[in-house]
Order: C-alpha cells, then sequence, then structure tokens
C-alpha cells in the first residue's frame, strides 16, 4: 500500500508518541503495584496521580473528581447505572436521547426492564437535538439526564450546557450525565460550566492508549461502586490501575494541541471536504452544518456502504461505514434522523484529526470517483 | 500399571480385505490429530489400536478431545495396561478404578478373554475382579442388569487392559478412504455443515471459495478460513482455493437478464470449481445445497446448475430442515461464525425477483450474450491456494 489515509479517528486514534513513551515508562520502568508501599509502588503511583491531574486540569475540575475505568464504555455504564441506583428513591424517570452511543442506550434498555420510565428524545432531520425537547421531557420526579456532547456517527453538537438549567426551572433533583468521548480533547470542557454531574472520557480516542477511561464525577456526589475489591480510585472502582494505559493518557491529554486552532484548522479541511464531495452528483451531506469540525457523515447514494468502504481500502483508505452489513439494517442514528433507508444503507462517516491534510482530502475523493465504476446496489 | 487409550473401530471392521487400508488410514489420521501432544506409540491388534505415551504428564484429556473427532471409531476410552496376570491384575484395578468408582453406586465387570491360553476363564475373572472392588469398595453393589458403570478386563496378547465405561466416537469412516471431493464453501451455516457430513464417510475434502472485493470483504475471507478449520478439525487439514470472482459477476450483472443472475452465477461457479477439482484430482463437487430453501435451491434451479458439469455433485443437505442444518452445525462448533454479518459474495448483485423455475434452455440463452471462457479460464488461472488447519 503506497499510501495510508486514515480518516477513522471517531473509532480510535494513533497513539502520540509523548502516549507511546509514557506507556512504554509505566511498563519498562515503573511496574509496581501502585497500592504497594514501598517506593517503588509510590512510583506507579506517581504516575497515576500525574495522569489524573492532567484531566482535572483538561475539565477544569479538580483532582479528587477524576476517576480511572478501562474506557468510555465502562464509563457510561458505571454513571447510568450509579446514578440510577443513587436516586433510585426520588424517582424512576430518565431522560436520554435515541442516538446515544450503544454503552448509554443499552444500558437504558437494562433499567426500562427494571421499572425505569426512559424518554429518549429523537433527533431533528440533521442529527440536532433541541433544548426546548429536553425542557419538554424533564419532570420533577427525572433523576438522570444522560445526553452526549457531540454524536459519533454525525458530529452533531448537543445542548448539553443547557440541561442543569433545565433541571432547575423543572424543579428537578436530576443528575446531569455527558458522554464527551467524541468532545474531549476537541471542543474545551468546562465541567462546571457545563453543569455535569458526571463525565464519560476515553483516552484512545485523543490519541492515548486503549484500555483506559476515565468518568468525572461531581465532589458530593455519592455513586454506589461499580467494582468492589482492593478499593482502588477511593472504593469506587476497585482493581489494580492500568498504570501504563493511564500514564499514556494524561501523556496525551498534556500533548493535546490548542484546541481552539486546531479545530478552525480542522473545519477548514472538512469545509474542502464538503466542497469536494458536493461535485458528486450523488452524494448527500448527512452531518448538520453547526456540527464539530472532526466528523463529516455522507451518503455515497446508489452505493453500499461496505462496498464502498472496501473499495477504498485498496487506496489505503480508512473510513467507517455508517451501516451494518446487513441489508435494511444499519445506523440507528441516521434511521432516528428519519434518513431514507436507501441513504442509511450508503452512508460514509469521516473523523478527522489535527494532522488531516488536504492531500488526504485529495486521495480520498480520487478514489470516490473511481468508486462510481463500481456496480451501483440495489438498495 | 500404565495408562493407555484404547480405541475401537468403527464399521470399519467389516470391511473384509480392505481393512488393512481403511486401518492404516485411521491411524494416520489419529496420529495427525494428536501430533504435538506428546510422543506415543500406536498398535493395533484385532479391531483395537492402541495409544501408549512415551512421556510422563502426558494431556489425556486434550488428547480424547482430539480422538473425539477423528472419524472411523466406534468408542474410546483410557484404561491401564497390566501384565497378564490375575494376582496383578487384581492388585492394580483398585487404585486404578479408585477415583471412578466414587460417586458410583452399581457397577458389574465383563471380561473378555482374546487370549484363550489365560488360566481363568471369563466369568472366573470377572467374578474375582468384583470381589476385589466389593471388598474395597464399601459403598458399591453389583448389578448385572442395569449398572451404573461397567467395569471390562481385556486379555490380549501382550496386556491385560483394565476399563471403566467408554466415550462414544465420531463413528463415520477414516478421512481419505472415501476420495477427494470439493466443498464450495460461502460462509454461511450451511456448507460447513455439507463438508462434515461427507468428510465424516471418508471423504477428504478440499474447499473453494468465491471472493469478490470490493464487494466483500477480507473478513468474510477471514470467516470462512474459521469455519474451514472447525471442519479440519474432523477431516483434517483442507486445502482452500479462493477463486477471484468479481469480475464474472460484474459481467453478468452487465450482460445478462437480471432475473438470471444468480443462476447465471452459480454455473459459472460450478463450471470454475469442476476445472479446479479436475486439476485436484478432486472426484465430486459439494454444496449445501438443500431443497427450497431459497429461489436458487429450487429443483428446476438446481437442475440447471448441475447441467454444466460432468461429476457428480453432492448435496448431503439436500432433504434437511433449516433447524436441523442448524443443530449439526452448532454441535460442530461452526454455527457461531457462520452468523458473523459479513457480506458473501452470493448476496451483493441478488436480484429483486429471481427466476425460481427456469431451464437448462433460458439460461443457456442469458448466458450466449455474452463469451465467458476467457473469464472463467482466468478465474481457475489466478485461483491461490492456502491449506487450512
Amino acid at each position: 500500500m503506497e499510501q495510508f489515509v486514515y480518516l477513522d479517528n471517531s473509532a480510535t486514534t494513533k497513539p502520540c508518541k509523548e502516549a507511546v513513551a509514557a506507556t512504554l515508562n509505566a511498563m519498562e520502568n515503573c511496574y509496581g503495584n501502585p497500592s504497594s508501599l514501598y517506593e517503588f509502588g509510590m512510583q506507579a503511583e506517581d504516575i497515576v496521580t500525574d495522569a489524573r491531574l492532567a484531566i482535572a486540569r483538561a475539565l477544569s475540575c479538580r483532582e479528587d473528581e477524576v476517576f480511572f475505568t478501562s474506557c468510555g464504555s465502562e464509563s457510561n455504564n458505571t454513571a447510568i447505572f450509579g446514578a440510577a441506583e443513587l436516586l433510585s428513591r426520588s424517582g424512576k424517570h430518565i431522560v436520554t436521547t435515541a442516538i446515544e452511543h450503544p454503552s448509554v442506550l443499552e444500558p437504558m434498555d437494562a433499567l426500562e426492564k427494571n421499572g425505569y420510565e426512559i424518554t429518549r428524545l429523537s433527533p431533528d432531520e440533521k442529527g440536532n437535538i433541541l433544548a426546548e425537547d429536553i425542557e419538554k421531557a424533564v419532570r420533577e420526579d427525572t433523576v438522570l439526564v444522560s445526553v452526549m456532547y457531540v454524536n459519533n456517527e454525525v458530529g452533531s453538537i448537543l445542548p448539553v450546557e443547557k440541561i442543569k438549567s433545565i433541571c432547575q426551572k423543572k424543579g428537578s433533583k436530576a443528575l446531569v450525565h455527558i458522554d464527551c468521548v467524541q468532545a474531549f480533547g476537541k471542543l474545551k470542557i468546562n465541567a462546571n460550566q457545563l453543569g455535569a454531574d458526571l463525565i464519560s472520557l476515553s483516552a484512545h480516542k485523543i490519541h492515548g492508549i486503549k484500555g483506559a477511561g476515565a468518568l468525572f464525577i461531581k465532589k458530593g456526589v455519592r455513586l454506589p461502586a461499580f467494582i468492589l475489591g482492593g478499593g482502588q480510585e477511593k472504593g469506587l472502582r476497585s482493581g489494580t490501575e492500568a498504570v501504563p494505559a493511564i500514564a499514556g493518557f494524561g501523556a496525551a491529554v498534556k500533548a493535546l494541541p490548542d484546541l481552539k486552532s486546531t479545530a478552525d484548522k480542522v473545519l477548514k479541511i472538512k469545509n474542502y471536504c464538503i466542497e469536494k464531495l458536493n461535485a458528486f452528483e450523488n452524494v448527500v451531506v448527512n452531518s448538520p452544518e453547526n456540527a464539530s469540525p472532526y466528523i463529516l457523515n455522507f451518503s455515497f447514494s446508489g452505493y453500499r456502504s461496505e462496498t464502498v468502504l472496501h473499495h477504498l481500502e485498496r487506496y489505503g483508505i480508512c473510513v467507517s461505514s455508517g451501516s451494518a452489513c446487513s441489508k435494511g439494517k444499519g445506523s440507528y442514528v441516521l434511521r432516528a434522523m428519519g434518513l431514507k433507508q436507501a441513504l442509511v444503507d450508503s452512508a460514509i462517516r469521516l473523523s478527522f484529526n489535527g494532522e488531516t491534510s488536504v492531500s488526504d482530502i485529495d486521495k480520498l475523493i480520487d478514489a470516490l470517483k473511481l468508486a462510481l465504476n463500481l456496480r451501483k446496489s440495489k438498495l | 500399571m500404565k495408562e493407555i487409550i484404547l480405541i475401537k473401530n468403527g464399521e470399519l471392521a467389516l470391511k473384509g480385505l480392505n481393512r488393512m487400508n481403511f486401518e492404516n488410514a485411521l491411524i494416520k489420521n489419529i496420529k495427525t490429530a494428536i501430533n504435538g501432544l506428546g510422543a506415543t506409540q500406536i498398535t493395533r491388534a484385532q479391531s483395537t489400536i492402541t495409544i501408549e505415551p512415551m512421556e510422563e504428564d502426558y494431556p489425556f484429556e486434550e488428547a480424547l478431545l482430539k480422538i473425539k473427532k477423528v472419524f472411523g471409531i466406534a468408542a474410546f476410552c483410557r484404561a491401564a495396561a497390566v501384565s497378564k496376570d490375575m494376582d496383578e491384575i487384581l492388585k492394580q484395578c483398585v487404585p486404578y478404578l479408585k477415583e471412578t468408582m466414587k460417586g458410583v453406586k452399581t457397577f458389574k465387570v465383563e471380561a473378555k478373554r482374546a487370549d484363550k491360553k489365560f488360566p481363568l476363564t471369563s466369568p472366573e475373572i470377572s467374578r474375582l475382579v468384583g470381589g476385589e472392588l466389593l471388598k474395597n469398595n464399601h459403598h458399591l453393589k453389583v448389578d448385572v442388569h442395569n449398572p451404573e458403570i461397567v467395569v471390562t478386563v481385556e486379555i490380549r496378547d501382550k496386556w491385560a487392559f483394565i476399563r471403566a465405561g467408554q466415550i462414544h466416537g465420531a463413528g463415520g469412516m477414516p478421512v481419505g478412504t472415501g476420495g477427494r471431493a470439493s466443498i464450495l464453501i460461502s460462509g454461511g451455516i450451511d456448507s460447513p455443515v455439507a463438508a462434515w457430513m461427507m468428510a465424516k464417510r471418508g471423504i477428504e475434502l478440499d474447499a473453494i471459495h468465491f471472493a469478490s472485493p470490493p464487494y466483500t470483504s477480507l473478513r468474510a475471507e477471514q470467516k470462512v478460513k474459521k469455519l474451514l478449520s472447525r471442519v479440519a478439525s474432523y477431516s483434517g487439514p483442507i486445502r482452500m482455493g479462493i477463486v477471484p470472482f468479481t469480475e464474472l459477476q460484474q459481467t453478468i450483472a452487465d450482460n445478462c437478464p437480471e432475473e438470471y443472475f444468480t443462476l447465471i452465477m452459480r454455473r459459472m461457479m460450478m463450471r470454475i470449481s469442476e476445472r479446479l477439482a479436475q486439476k485436484r484430482k478432486s472426484l465430486a463437487l459439494i454444496t449445501g445445497e438443500s431443497v427450497g430453501q431459497v429461489a436458487s435451491q429450487t429443483l428446476p434451479a438446481l437442475v440447471t446448475t448441475d447441467i454444466v458439469v460432468n461429476m457428480p455433485v453432492f448435496r448431503p443437505l439436500i432433504g434437511m430442515d433449516k433447524d436441523e442444518i442448524v443443530e449439526i452445525s452448532r454441535k460442530i462448533d461452526t454455527f457461531e461464525i457462520s452468523i458473523e454479518p459479513y457480506e458473501d459474495c452470493c448476496t451483493v448483485f441478488t436480484p429483486k425477483h429471481p427466476r425460481t423455475r427456469p431451464t437448462p434452455e433460458q439460461c443457456e440463452q442469458a448466458e450466449a450474450l455474452f463469451d465467458f471462457e476467457p473469464l472463467i479460464a482466468q478465474a481457475v488461472e489466478n485461483t491461490v491456494y492456502e491449506v487450512i488447519e
């Protein structure tokens, strides 16, 4: 493969060299157990503390509000089940959206089976969730509002900063959980200004290492323990800390570029890409205009996603297919937006990073032109 | 005393003068199956094969799991081999069976005296061994009609074997004794089951897979390899040919009436498979079709696909229902892989309204719109092979 163009940064990212170095150091030199009493163990503990501090700074929160988990999905599960249990006496109503990550949707389904009432807000045709809809949905007995900041499939930015005041206005004591996995390291996140009680993060989406995630838990919110055992993470999440992955997480956070200027740069790339895509007669852009610059979803209509994906793969280009393989299924997000099945079945998601270049986009566009020679699928 | 594995041949014991060939094939397959587990000595006598480990700590349980998948075995078990001396047999039977007899309430002893020179008769041996076991296991009772466990003492030419119970083998015939045939495998539930059923009757397997990148993914190919590897745990190594099929599929779609697409595609697959099979001295084709399952598997459709080849096409699933096929695929551990959702080459170009009652003449007419021969030859030429173990 003479070229490699990675346009699937919402799936995962390439670890940055700082993260790799920190991880390697933790494995080679600081392999002690952070709980061990001797100094060698303390070195490992220092690594974890240092990473925690880096994340706290990035969220403008207190260090003791950051808890390490193994991944974004674990953070989401911990937050949702924990909040539901914590406030089970105050009510059984939860507000979320239909376009959340499966690691939110599935716990919601599980809670529903256990007697919770779940309101799932539908997006508009561009994947936006309206603050008015959240306001209409929240009730006095709502105990949890769980909404993602940036949607992983279309990049829509959800009005999460309004949730806390909505809850207060409606007289609800609901906890606010924000899945920031796709937003962290891309949008400025200030935990207090967001009014969040719980925030989910993942390391490998920001050029860290797979195997580490974090959950921000606002001081005073006493979530029940999710994993019982040796009492690590203040008893909330027992289990020996994944020091190498946490080291990489901390290093990746420290290595984050200036968010604003990077986002501007990526937006230029995205707009360039949209301009080129619009030259195709069969392209329909599915992402909303005010979306995250990092995510661009479009349908290459007439051609099934998976076929186009494998076609691009031959030219060294990695993208994500919006849909699963079997006909008639496909992205639940796009379906919730009311897209025609034919567009759902031909959806492609591009996700950029700060290094994505114009020449990457040109290569993609050239390969897409060749994709027009593929057999059209009967969608 | 030493522990061995005893293997009883299946129906191949009936094969008259060919028996040696069958037994040789079986021993070869057993050797392949337990290869890598440790050194053993394999011998045979009187329809019984014995595996004698040559080293301490032989992984018996692992070996038994492998042997359970070898076709041509009626039953097998672990056994103690002791010297042919009644005192020795009595001395060894108690400790050897101690663990087995825990939790067992009733038993009986059967003796088989292949060596008629042995001084005691079979009933005498049974009585003595039974008495010894009773004396040392107070919880046991003899029940000759309905015992929970049957202890068998066999007096053979070199050794006496003591064993308790036995495990059903995979049955069938040793792979390799029935010639070679080629399975057309897509990645669905049916073809691995069809392959397994033919291997069970002693057929050595080749596999043929049609790949249509970019319409099919590398994962679909990987999936087929995983499936074949499960089948190979019964059949032994399978040589798999991967046929590049994209151009042919596109050409059919571009040049032939849509409703004939699947039929013509299958006829092309048959033609290519026949040529690949001939190259490999494979005598027949195998498919996982069962009558009426989908549009291309109606009887008229099967007739129009069969007619293009001059070798038999075996369809061991032809009269089976889907749930019967699924049951076998679960048993042979291919089901979970088969339901992984990767596009296989059959689904991409599927016509909206396929012909269900085609005639060979109609297919010939539809095919005559293009000269496919060069593309068929090219696909055969560019097929790549891989051995799946």
